[in-house]
């Protein structure tokens, strides 16, 4: 309903907005909060499971930024410690032996731990720890890695669960993140300190 | 000449629009939530390819049902191959159907990631009595599953390689989709003879 628009250009434009004026009276003011509403909501949506989509696929075939968290890997890896993982090769089967990686936990498999390759399919590892006196040697079954922490003290890895299946493995790591964080006992009291120190980008060195 | 110009602009961006929405959505979803394999091979036989290769049964994969590794007893899953081999005719692979095309294709041929479909026989905590296998009964680790295919003898499964680590898991055969007479949803079945001596979960 409402009035036809007769003019099109500026002498006529007082009639648009007449007209405009009085339709919007038409509909109730909540009615038109709400659609715009829903409006927002969807488009919020939208964009959220796109970027979330971007984000899996970046993850997935790319890489990411993981932290580390424990003492197996001392002291190449500290505790809390910033790293990126690539993860192209995994895909494109380019693990070498002294690669770090992500691996899926074969006896928990919604946590992760991050180890050194020792062994590919095929190679000859000791299973026995340091401490023993007869050393023991067995070959690495096909499809499967064996993983060690650099701190062999007080690292679970392979020696204790034996060889890894390759389809575990989640990703290499590339980079490490030196920060000064470590320095404070908690989160807060470094957070209010993070301007004063600065990050620097080493590349780990992998024989 | 110039508006010719807009217009190719115009269409190169939304191509690229649409090229960024469209192509990490449908990798996201074909990962995370479902996608559809053809089944190759008689070690399900007959639940899975009784006609045998004349016949390839395609199945709905359900990726989001095991987002948490909640698996019962006699379901068929998927799981990632921990043994690779290139030709393995013999027993059961899949194929994809849809897939990153990208990725499938710059796959290494020397070491394809096999996807094995196969039926849950225990759970971890579960004491069973194996066919074949080096130990005659073995309790199933902590983090681990058995899984056997339904035609013993012809079939690469725990009998073989073990207990499988449950981050292995791929996805759930919940439907077969292809041929049309063999419509069916599949329900957790588990055979009599291979239920568990002990079970730790009820």
């Amino acid at each position: 309903m409402g009035a036809r628009v007769v003019g099109t250009c500026g002498a006529g434009g007082w009639r648009r907005a007449r007209w405009r004026a009085g339709r919007a009276s038409w509909a109730p003011y909540h009615c038109r909060m709400l659609r715009n509403a829903l409006g927002k909501a969807f488009r919020f949506l939208g964009y959220t499971v796109q970027y979330g989509c971007i984000a899996h696929c970046a993850f997935e075939y790319l890489g990411g930024i993981v932290v580390c968290s424990g003492p197996s890997m001392e002291p190449t890896i500290q505790n809390s410690d910033i790293v990126f993982s690539e993860s192209l090769s995994r895909h494109f089967y380019c693990i070498r032996k002294g690669d770090i990686v992500i691996v899926k936990s074969p006896n928990d498999p919604k946590s992760n731990i991050c180890k050194r390759v020792i062994g590919l399919e095929g190679d000859k590892v000791c299973t026995s720890n340091p401490s023993d006196f007869l050393k023991s040697h067995s070959y690495v079954p096909k499809g499967h890695v064996w993983l060690e922490g650099d701190n062999l003290r007080n690292s679970t890895d392979s020696r204790c669960y034996g060889p890894v299946p390759y389809g575990l493995i989640r990703g290499r790591i590339c980079l490490k993140c030196r920060t000064q964080l470590g320095l404070y006992e908690n989160v807060e009291h470094a957070a209010a300190h993070f301007n004063c120190y600065s990050l620097n980008f080493c590349l780990l060195y992998t024989p | 000449m110039a508006q010719a110009q807009g217009l190719g602009r115009r269409y190169i961006k939304a191509f690229f629009k649409g090229f960024f929405v469209a192509v990490p959505v449908t990798v996201t979803f074909l990962d995370r939530v479902a996608c559809v394999a053809r089944v190759e091979g008689a070690s399900m036989q007959p639940s899975l390819n009784p006609g045998g290769r004349e016949a390839s049964d395609v199945v709905l994969l359900n990726h989001w049902s095991i987002r948490n590794y909640d698996v019962q007893r006699g379901d068929i899953v998927s799981l990632v191959s921990s043994v690779s081999f290139w030709r393995s005719i013999p027993f059961a692979t899949y194929t994809w159907c849809l897939n990153v095309v990208c990725l499938f294709l710059l796959r290494s041929p020397r070491n394809p990631e096999q996807k094995i479909i196969k039926r849950v026989i225990a759970l971890e905590g579960d004491i069973i009595k194996t066919i074949g296998y080096k130990k005659k009964y073995v309790k199933v680790p902590h983090g681990h599953i058995w899984v056997e295919g339904d035609h013993h003898g012809h079939s690469f499964d725990s009998n073989a390689f073990g207990p499988v680590s449950l981050g292995l898991l791929h996805a759930r055969a919940t439907h077969i989709l292809w041929p049309p007479q063999r419509w069916q949803k599949l329900q957790p079945m588990l055979p009599p003879e291979r239920k568990p001596l002990h079970r730790e979960q009820e």
